[in-house]
């Protein structure tokens, strides 16, 4: 565990250097989101192999491993085998020699245990701290609590299957911080709280040792030492389980055995660092078989009664249980009656109730350094459990053992019975048994089916193996018995050695009286393989009056304490009744249609879906979409993700009409896409599935898309008031606004926003509320908006089909070299070994090197070679270097004194080519666009469209309306220094920032004077460049280089520019205000509860007339998004106050005009 | 011997046999023919008469339309208690099928004549299907105050909420158990719910139901049976001794002996709003 925790620090660690790295990076939320290493060529949807384990009646084991085509031996088995039960990570088995062994597959993954011991010291003034410790104290060298003296040369392999990885080292680690050299930290006295530094009163140190031995016996048979006992008690059955009840620690299982004389075994300590456990538990009660179902919940026979029993108690923290019920429940069947009964329950019991003794609680010799706490609770409790068996030993003391007889049971072949207990004798060898074989099988008189006959029976097995009545364990093991049988023929009466099965079963068919309370009935074999108990349920199969525990809640609570009597004559009579009425009231009527239709439509697939619990990772799962036509017409439908827990089968489901959004995440190794709800987008934890091919993915986003939409009542092209918004991918979504979006007090939250998506791609739109919308692409390229809707992966109805259009984008990908200076040899590409990748990505955790780095997605293709970037911020030398003192640091163009490293950015450009509602506005490639948020008179209006070119030129387009939203030529506006972002409010005021990160106001911007006539500086908030503004009604909101939101003040009628700039929030991206003076933003490090994200779209609560800046924010959908604009709605919400409708709705409309007019005079 | 859960299925997928016929009295543009439907007993009726709503208005003006309301032999149709309780209410011991008179309201009529042939007194106006869905979910809420002080219906997610609505809209029997079965449960010391949802119905009253606070065990520990309820909430219901019976005591068109544990009955025979609906009816005549 200590292990994995430094591991964890580690890599902790490094996230948090990664995650500072990446903060300014825009593309750093989705990349890293579905950021899987690039492993090699393998397929995407391939299943993780596993393997089927048999035995055959040879007792030769197989595997056969999901991804292969035959079975394959397994090695190093001279051994024989008669049952084996497997695990994910291993196989365990009963060999013929009658020990377990352990087959531990080999991974990529070793199996290591740290051992560790604590070297402790006092000091005293003459020595310093010193071994020498006073008599009160712990050893020298003793475990963590200071009462277990254990000497670095007293640890030996438990086992020949382990070795040591190295020798004893000091950990130098101390609760995740690096100690000094020799790895001591420091207390007052024993025990007390240690700290890594030395204090005035530190009188003892410990420090600890570490050693890692290693699991060397992978593939291999591993002998498990069985208990000592003083009679050889062969191992009968073993059962496995332990997959479903607590992820922690890793690699645990439950396995239980059970011995010839009907003593249970539980092996303790079993898992990822000790795959053999650590010793075997005696559990009280004799059984014949035992069985771990699911949940790790046990069911086993009992010897004696032939009841089936369930372990109660079985949990995480105590898993091998409390104590043993008998499920008495009746069964339900009316049988004939058979007198044999008594006297098969007696030959049966007597045979079974084979010598018992008290054991005591031995661990075996392994050594068992590993803390048991828990294992250690139940055994005290199991030894002090108050329903110790008697001490019964009968005149058969070692007969059972040394001749343990059985015949094939004479059993109609339906009958779900398998053989009991059985066994060779320890004596004998397996090669008579492998000739006489098939001889014998062909004798058998049972009328099974021919499999059982065929000498591979292994092949129609179950996966179940060691459960069901086809266990290959009679068939190999007791061939003998069955030849010696043969000879004898019946001659057999002698009660110890009748194979009690043909009366069980017989008297088990004969069975009577479903109310029977002393008689049950006796059972032969139980599998729990299919029973699922949760552990703090309570189940009912236990006698109801001897266990009314207070604090559980039935199950079902189908069962009420009533009489037999009572029950036979109301439950008869309303199951009567009820069939009475099917026929009187819908028999004669089949033929009518019924009211609600079942019509359901299911598609379904395979997908990948990245899993919920940790650790996170793609797991094969089936995806199904039901859809069903509502009562109204309307089309609903709910999404499935089938997947496999453990070994159960789970499933996962959504509403459609929950879902909010559907948001393709592809990149260079997946298809994958994301689907929120409301509940996901607060948790920031999206339904992430990957489908097989790209053409796979976007069937399944455009019929998921056309669902959602349909559930809404939404079609067609987005609405004039429709918010518009981009991810970092270039993905372009869009929203309908609700009324009450914008309302007072309580407005519609964010998250609970449908998104659709528009095909094209853009990295900046801009709309205002008649219906213009533009965009500009990461190649600064123009684009207005058509009317349409769908395109992209969008086909038939859900896309328009005219004003579809091909749209073309280029963008670069940036890959960074990377150099340190030496004295010998300047600068060179070898770096420290601390350093990082010479060549990477912009955080430098990533190895990015001109020919591994691939297109973003497949969609790119690379349409230019790596060229040198010189166009990075703080500036380069000729040939592109950025110096900085040292990894990572701030860069600047020039090589200074104090310079030890340099990196420097080269570009690859790559071209994406699909279709969208775009049309292309050549000729000026553009970098920021602005529309007139407000709502025009009429359509012929002319409405104000202002841009800044790639180069920093303001533009004026001349000619927008409505109808010809693309407008007819540019008019270019005068400017001293370059621009890079411009926005324009509902009265025409003009606010832009230049690229020196400072604001300009844009003086009298009439309809009469579009272009205005100059521009007024308006100083940057102290220290800060601005980099994005957005004006809205009235406020004018700004965003600078460190992220902070900023509020205009004191914009009055007549001082339009403000006074000063007010700080409103940080973690700031980009920002939108609209036609209502509504905020909107992208923001950073949004706290979810799953993750941190970045680029999270928010709207501003709490905005009023008189308080324009509102109060908090309510968090949307995101991360990964990069651009919003709200500048199309212009709805205003219902207001509750407002006395009647004749009324003009007084403020905002007093607000504008007075606005309008300052800027005009 | 069938298993509990079977009457469970029985339960929720009995279905009425209905023949809809349109009012003679309304003008239609050509002769109406009747429709033939099979109505879930445990539904409502505006959630499952689209179709009816469909095929009349083929023959009316579609635009004058505007709401839809249902009576059988004169009596309006209540469309917030399930169709069940309707038919055992009003129309058990008669021949199948039961025989459904649509009207329609008309816009014109509604805004310009206050006295619409509407009947206000008796029904609520069901203007969507939203309204019917808040009808439904407060009756699980009432019910699971009196079962267990709301703790399990104020526990559930709102989609397991959305869940039990969807599943009966859509007749989804497992969708909507896989819910429901948590508002069926209780504690096993206790021995069945704090109050048993019950409403009595009767046609002889004025009284819309009866529904008061009702135990499924007594003081003394003994379990409480329909007759136990009857006794104390409608002791009219009973047949006195020696006399014949007047009364039929009728849930989900079948009459369960008296001496039916009430715990059992509202687990198995409540409708999907969690209430157990009682309907006392007189004997028919023969």
């Amino acid at each position: 565990m200590t292990y994995l925790n430094k591991q964890l620090q580690i890599i902790y660690l490094k996230l948090i250097l990664s995650y500072k790295k990446t903060l300014c990076n825009f593309n750093a939320t989705l990349s890293t989101l579905t950021h899987s290493p690039p492993v090699p060529q393998v397929p995407s949807a391939t299943m993780p192999v596993s393997l089927l384990w048999a035995v055959d009646v040879y007792g030769r084991v197989y595997s056969l491993s999901t991804a292969g085509q035959q079975w394959e031996q397994c090695r190093d088995a001279q051994m024989e085998f008669k049952r084996v039960t497997a695990a994910q990570q291993c196989c365990w088995g009963i060999a013929c020699d009658n020990n377990i062994y352990l087959n531990v597959h080999a991974s990529d993954l070793p199996v290591r245990y740290q051992e560790e011991t604590y070297e402790n010291q006092r000091w005293n003034p003459v020595d310093g701290f010193s071994d020498r410790l006073l008599p009160s104290d712990r050893w020298q060298l003793s475990d963590v609590t200071g009462l277990q003296h254990q000497p670095l040369d007293n640890f030996r392999l438990p086992s020949s299957s382990w070795e040591w990885e190295g020798d004893w080292y000091v950990d130098e680690n101390f609760e995740g911080e690096p100690t000094e050299k020799e790895g001591w930290s420091y207390a007052i006295d024993f025990p007390a709280t240690y700290t890594k530094d030395k204090k005035w009163n530190s009188c003892v140190r410990r420090r600890r040792w570490l050693r890692y031995r290693r699991y060397k016996a992978m593939d291999t048979w591993a002998k498990i030492p069985s208990q000592q006992t003083t009679l050889p008690d062969p191992f009968s059955d073993i059962s496995c389980g332990g997959w479903e009840i607590n992820e922690e620690p890793r690699g645990r299982l439950s396995l239980w055995a059970v011995s010839l004389q009907g003593k249970v075994w539980f092996r303790r300590g079993v898992n990822s660092h000790n795959p053999c456990g650590s010793g075997w538990i005696s559990m009280v009660g004799e059984m014949i078989m035992i069985n771990v179902g699911l949940n790790d919940q046990v069911l086993a026979i009992g010897s004696e009664d032939r009841a089936v029993y369930f372990r109660q108690g079985v949990t995480s923290s105590e898993l091998s249980g409390k104590t043993w019920k008998v499920i008495s429940v009746p069964r339900d069947g009316d049988r004939s009656h058979s007198s044999a009964s008594a006297h098969s329950l007696q030959s049966a019991g007597c045979y079974f109730c084979g010598e018992v003794r008290a054991q005591s609680l031995v661990s075996d010799v392994e050594s068992d350094t590993e803390k048991g706490s828990t294992d250690g609770a139940s055994c005290i409790i199991t030894s002090s459990s108050p329903e110790s068996f008697v001490d019964a030993p009968t005149e058969h003391s070692d007969q059972p053992i040394e001749t343990p007889k059985s015949r094939i049971p004479k059993v109609t072949s339906d009958s779900f019975i398998s053989e009991l207990v059985s066994d060779r004798g320890p004596g004998k060898t397996s090669r008579e048994v492998r000739s006489a074989g098939p001889a014998v099988l062909e004798e058998e008189t049972i009328p099974l089916e021919g499999e059982v006959k065929a000498p591979d029976v292994g092949v129609s097995l179950s996966p179940s193996q060691s459960v069901g009545p086809l266990d290959p364990q009679w068939s190999n093991v007791d061939l003998e018995e069955a030849q010696g049988q043969q000879a004898q023929t019946g001659a057999v009466v002698d009660t110890a050695d009748t194979s009690s099965l043909s009366s069980v079963a017989t008297f088990t068919l004969a069975m009577e009286d479903p109310y029977g309370v002393d008689e049950h009935p006796m059972w032969a074999w139980v599998s729990g393989g299919g029973c699922s108990v949760d552990s703090h349920t309570q189940l009912n199969w236990f006698n109801c009056s001897m266990n009314t525990s207070s604090m559980v809640q039935s199950v079902q609570s189908m069962s009420l304490s009533v009489t037999p009597a009572q029950t036979a004559a109301w439950r008869k009579q309303i199951f009567e009744q009820l069939s009475e009425r099917t026929k009187r009231e819908m028999d004669n009527f089949r033929h009518y249609e019924q009211a609600i239709e079942q019509s359901v439509w299911v598609k379904k697939g395979t997908m990948q879906w990245w899993r919920d619990w940790k650790p996170h990772k793609w797991i094969d799962v089936h995806f199904a979409l039901e859809q069903f036509s509502g009562p109204e017409g309307n089309k609903d439908g709910i999404l499935f993700i089938y997947y496999n827990f453990y070994e159960e089968k789970k499933y996962l489901h959504a509403f459609v009409n929950e879902v909010t959004i559907l948001v393709p995440v592809l990149n260079d190794s997946k298809h994958s896409f994301a689907i929120y709800t409301p509940e996901r987008t607060k948790q920031r934890w999206p339904i992430r599935l990957s489908a097989a091919t790209e053409l796979e993915m976007h069937d399944w986003l455009a019929l998921l898309s056309v669902s959602c939409c349909d559930s809404r009542g939404i079609q067609g092209p987005p609405s004039k008031q429709a918010i518009w918004s981009i991810t970092c991918k270039g993905d372009i979504f869009v929203s309908e606004p609700s009324l009450s979006l914008e309302a007072m007090p309580y407005p519609t939250p964010c998250d609970q926003m449908f998104w659709r998506q528009v095909g094209g791609h853009l990295r900046v739109v801009e709309c205002n509320s008649i219906g213009i919308v533009w965009g500009i692409g990461y190649d600064h390229t123009a684009w207005v908006y058509t009317g349409g809707y769908g395109g992209g992966f969008f086909q038939g109805l859900a896309s328009s089909t005219d004003n579809i259009y091909t749209q073309v984008d280029v963008k670069n990908v940036y890959i960074y070299e990377n150099q340190r200076w030496n004295p010998v040899t300047g600068y060179t590409n070898r770096g420290l070994p601390t350093d990082r990748y010479m060549w990477s990505d912009a955080s430098g955790l990533h190895e990015c090197t001109k020919t591994n780095m691939k297109p973003p997605s497949p969609h790119w293709t690379w349409v230019s070679d790596w060229t040198i970037d010189y166009s990075v911020s703080g500036g380069t030398d000729k040939e592109g270097w950025q110096y900085a003192a040292d990894f990572p640091a701030s860069y600047h163009g020039h090589k200074t004194m104090k310079d030890f490293v340099r990196r420097r950015r080269w570009a690859r450009k790559c071209k994406l080519t699909t279709t969208g509602p775009w049309q292309e506005v050549p000729p000026i490639p553009l970098s920021d666009v602005t529309i007139l948020p407000c709502a025009a008179q009429s359509s012929v209006d002319v409405v104000p469209l202002w841009a800044i070119s790639n180069k920093g030129d303001v533009l004026c387009r001349l000619g927008v309306t409505a109808l010809t939203p693309a407008g007819s030529s540019w008019l270019h506006v005068g400017t001293d220094q370059p621009f890079k972002s411009i926005s324009i409010g509902a009265a025409s005021q003009v606010w832009a920032i230049a690229r020196d990160g400072s604001a300009f106001y844009r003086g009298s911007v009439s309809s009469q004077s579009p272009a205005g006539d100059c521009w007024y500086h308006i100083p940057s908030p102290s220290k800060q460049k601005l980099k994005q503004v957005s004006v809205g009604r009235t406020s004018v909101y700004t965003v600078d280089e460190n992220g902070n939101l900023w509020y205009r003040q004191g914009v009055t009628p007549s001082y339009p520019q403000g006074s000063s700039w007010e700080h409103i929030s940080n973690n700031v991206r980009k920002v939108s205000a609209g036609p209502l003076d509504q905020v909107w933003i992208i923001a950073d490090k949004v706290q979810g509860s799953h993750s941190l994200s970045c680029g999270t779209v928010c709207h501003r609560l709490g905005v009023q007339p008189l308080e324009p800046k509102g109060q908090s924010w309510d968090y949307g959908i995101g991360g990964g998004w990069d651009h919003i604009t709200v500048r199309g709605n212009s709805m205003e919400p219902p207001r509750v106050h407002l006395p009647s409708l004749t009324e003009r709705t007084p403020l905002p409309v007093r607000n504008t005009e007075i606005n309008s007019s300052a800027v005009g005079c | 011997m069938a298993d509990d859960k079977d009457v469970l299925r029985d339960v929720w997928f009995g279905r009425i046999p209905t023949c809809f016929t349109l009012n003679q009295d309304e003008v239609t543009e050509r002769e109406a023919e009747p429709y033939y439907l099979l109505l879930p007993r445990v539904s409502y009726l505006p959630l499952v008469t689209d179709k009816v709503k469909k095929h009349f208005l083929k023959v009316m003006k579609a635009e004058d339309v505007e709401e839809m309301w249902l009576e059988y032999e004169g009596t309006p149709l209540k469309w917030h208690y399930p169709i069940g309780v309707l038919f055992d209410l009003h129309a058990s011991n008669t021949v199948l099928p039961w025989s459904i008179t649509v009207n329609e309201c008309w816009t014109q009529i509604r805004l310009h004549i206050n006295d619409n042939n509407f009947p206000d007194r008796d029904l609520l106006h069901c203007t969507s299907n939203s309204v019917i869905e808040a009808h439904f979910m407060s009756s699980i809420k009432e019910a699971d105050a009196l079962k267990h002080k709301s703790q399990v219906v104020n526990d559930m997610q709102k989609k397991d909420h959305k869940q039990l609505w969807m599943g009966l809209q859509n007749d989804k029997f497992d969708q909507f158990w896989a819910i429901n079965r948590k508002l069926m449960e209780y504690p096993t010391e206790e021995g069945g719910f704090r109050y048993i949802p019950f409403r009595i119905y009767q046609t002889m009253s004025d009284r819309p139901f009866i529904q008061k606070l009702f135990r499924p065990v007594s003081p003394e520990g003994n379990v409480h049976t329909l007759g136990d309820l009857l006794k104390e909430m409608y002791p009219a219901a009973l047949p006195n001794d020696g006399e014949q019976k007047r009364y039929q005591v009728v849930i989900h068109g079948i009459e369960p002996l008296l001496e039916t544990p009430l715990q059992w009955l509202s687990e198995h025979l409540s409708h999907p709003d969690n209430f157990l609906h009682i309907c006392v009816i007189p004997t028919p005549t023969d």
